[in-house]
């Protein structure tokens, strides 16, 4: 593992140490976005209803992960509710978005009353679209065949597809699929094949949004948290000048910038998980009452064409969201705090 | 000396008499007895990882998770549905020989059984 892209940085005019600092602000709330070739940020508490024409990318969408419906454990007893505390969000961000990307683990057991109180929770949300790609939660006792029957039309193999939007092009992957024993997240040859041909013919200006549920990057490989064949699927997107993997599964935000390639993780709207080895496994993790939504969140995405850059902003449900740094030193995920186990 | 010979012959008779009557039941020696064996399922990890039983033994899986997870035999033999917090997965292991198996959901979580 770890043949991640090396290239030279992008000739585009942008600040890249400007538009990293930006990114590593992303979940305080804080909102960039490259207009005109220059980096601009907004505070999300100082932008009124108002300033939705000055905010303006030209695509806006919104990433949710990992909803877990049917999920009932001390960490979360009522992930339906927390959901719905998303939604709201989603409902009032300044910039509607033009759809909405679910990165998978829609359901916890893969159960059909699971699905139906899901799509029930989805109907309010204001968008054009929902797509999704499953999580490993979505296809159980069943190869996934009532997922893709529900959310899985128009797709190939185990629900693999892909559409433009605004000249963006949008691959979903499923990597959750006959994974093997002590391995980690899978594409799979036919998935490959297909991708390799899907992104042959188009201009290499052309933007690239890939979205799957297990991480495309080896974030932590003891607790499976990567995909194996993922190098390969890259390999395919090098000619780009700009591609964004957009992941769930580890219920956290993470994020790493190599050369074209941005790779980003949502939270949950469910309940957290502990950072990489700070506790005996990857379980849910039970945080104080009162700190739930803290760490529970939706990802807003702007894109300004031309300008090869994703503004990233990570939104906690509880509004109050730290910074990408801050979040890894607090005491959330510090070993003798975690509550992890009680 | 001769008791503690007499009482050796006592008992290897009574134990080959037990041994030509059994049908199925395995050896009462170190390892596990009749009946079922219990692999508990916590903290992303199959307990005990691997396990040794006679053949014939009934293994029982208990998912004390908090999280579901799966038994999947690697070669085909076993393979459970998903099983959420309390649920159990059992299997009887007939045939002697080695069968290590995972979870279909969490694929680093690995165990064996050993049936000898």
């Amino acid at each position: 593992m770890g043949d991640f892209i090396k290239e030279n940085l992008n000739q585009d005019g942008v600040d890249r140490r400007g538009f990293l600092k930006c990114m590593a602000w992303a979940g305080t709330g804080t909102l960039c976005l490259v207009q005109g070739g220059v980096l601009k940020s907004f505070a999300l508490s100082a932008i009124g209803k108002d300033d939705s024409g000055k905010l303006k990318g030209e695509l806006a969408f919104v990433q949710i992960s990992d909803s877990h419906i049917g999920f009932n454990k001390p960490a979360n007893p009522d992930v339906t509710a927390t959901l719905q505390v998303a939604i709201d969000k989603i409902n009032a961000l300044p910039v509607k978005p033009e759809f909405v990307l679910h990165t998978g683990d829609l359901s916890h057991l893969s159960k059909a009353a699971e699905f139906d109180t899901l799509d029930q929770a989805l109907k309010s949300i204001r968008t054009g679209a929902i797509h999704y790609v499953p999580g490993e939660h979505d296809v159980l006792n069943d190869n996934g065949q009532q997922y893709r029957e529900r959310y899985g039309k128009d797709t190939k193999g185990d629900g693999w597809y892909s559409f433009d939007q605004k000249g963006t092009h949008f691959v979903g992957l499923v990597n959750v699929m006959n994974l093997k024993s002590g391995g980690l997240g899978t594409l799979g040859h036919d998935q490959l094949e297909w991708l390799e041909d899907d992104v042959k013919h188009l201009k290499s200006s052309t933007p690239i949004v890939v979205f799957a549920h297990i991480p495309l990057w080896s974030v932590y490989p003891e607790w499976g948290w990567g995909t194996e064949d993922a190098a390969q699927a890259l390999g395919y997107l090098k000619k780009f000048g700009s591609v964004s993997v957009l992941n769930g599964h580890i219920h956290q935000v993470m994020q790493k910038v190599e050369g074209n390639v941005t790779f980003h993780t949502a939270m949950s709207t469910a309940f957290p998980q502990p950072a990489p080895g700070t506790a005996p496994s990857p379980g849910p993790m039970k945080v104080p009452d009162d700190k739930l939504k803290g760490v529970l969140g939706i990802t807003d995405v702007n894109f300004v064409r031309g300008k090869h850059t994703l503004a990233i902003v990570d939104t906690t449900l509880d509004g109050t969201s730290r910074s990408f740094e801050q979040r890894l030193r607090s005491p959330m995920f510090d070993p003798a705090g975690s509550p992890y186990g009680g | 000396m001769t008791a503690s010979a007499a009482l050796l012959a006592a008992l290897l008779a009574a134990f080959s008499m037990a041994a030509t009557t059994r049908a199925k039941s395995p050896a009462p020696a170190a390892q596990e007895q009749a009946a079922t064996v219990v692999v508990k399922i916590d903290n992303f990890s199959f307990s005990p990882q691997v396990l040794t039983v006679a053949p014939g033994t009934k293994v029982t899986w208990v998912n004390n998770d908090d999280i579901p997870h799966t038994v999947v035999s690697t070669s085909d033999v076993f393979k459970s549905k998903a099983l959420d917090t309390d649920d159990k997965f059992s299997f009887t292991f007939d045939k002697a020989g080695s069968y290590d198996y995972f979870c279909s959901i969490h694929p680093k979580m690995t165990g064996k059984v050993i049936v000898k």
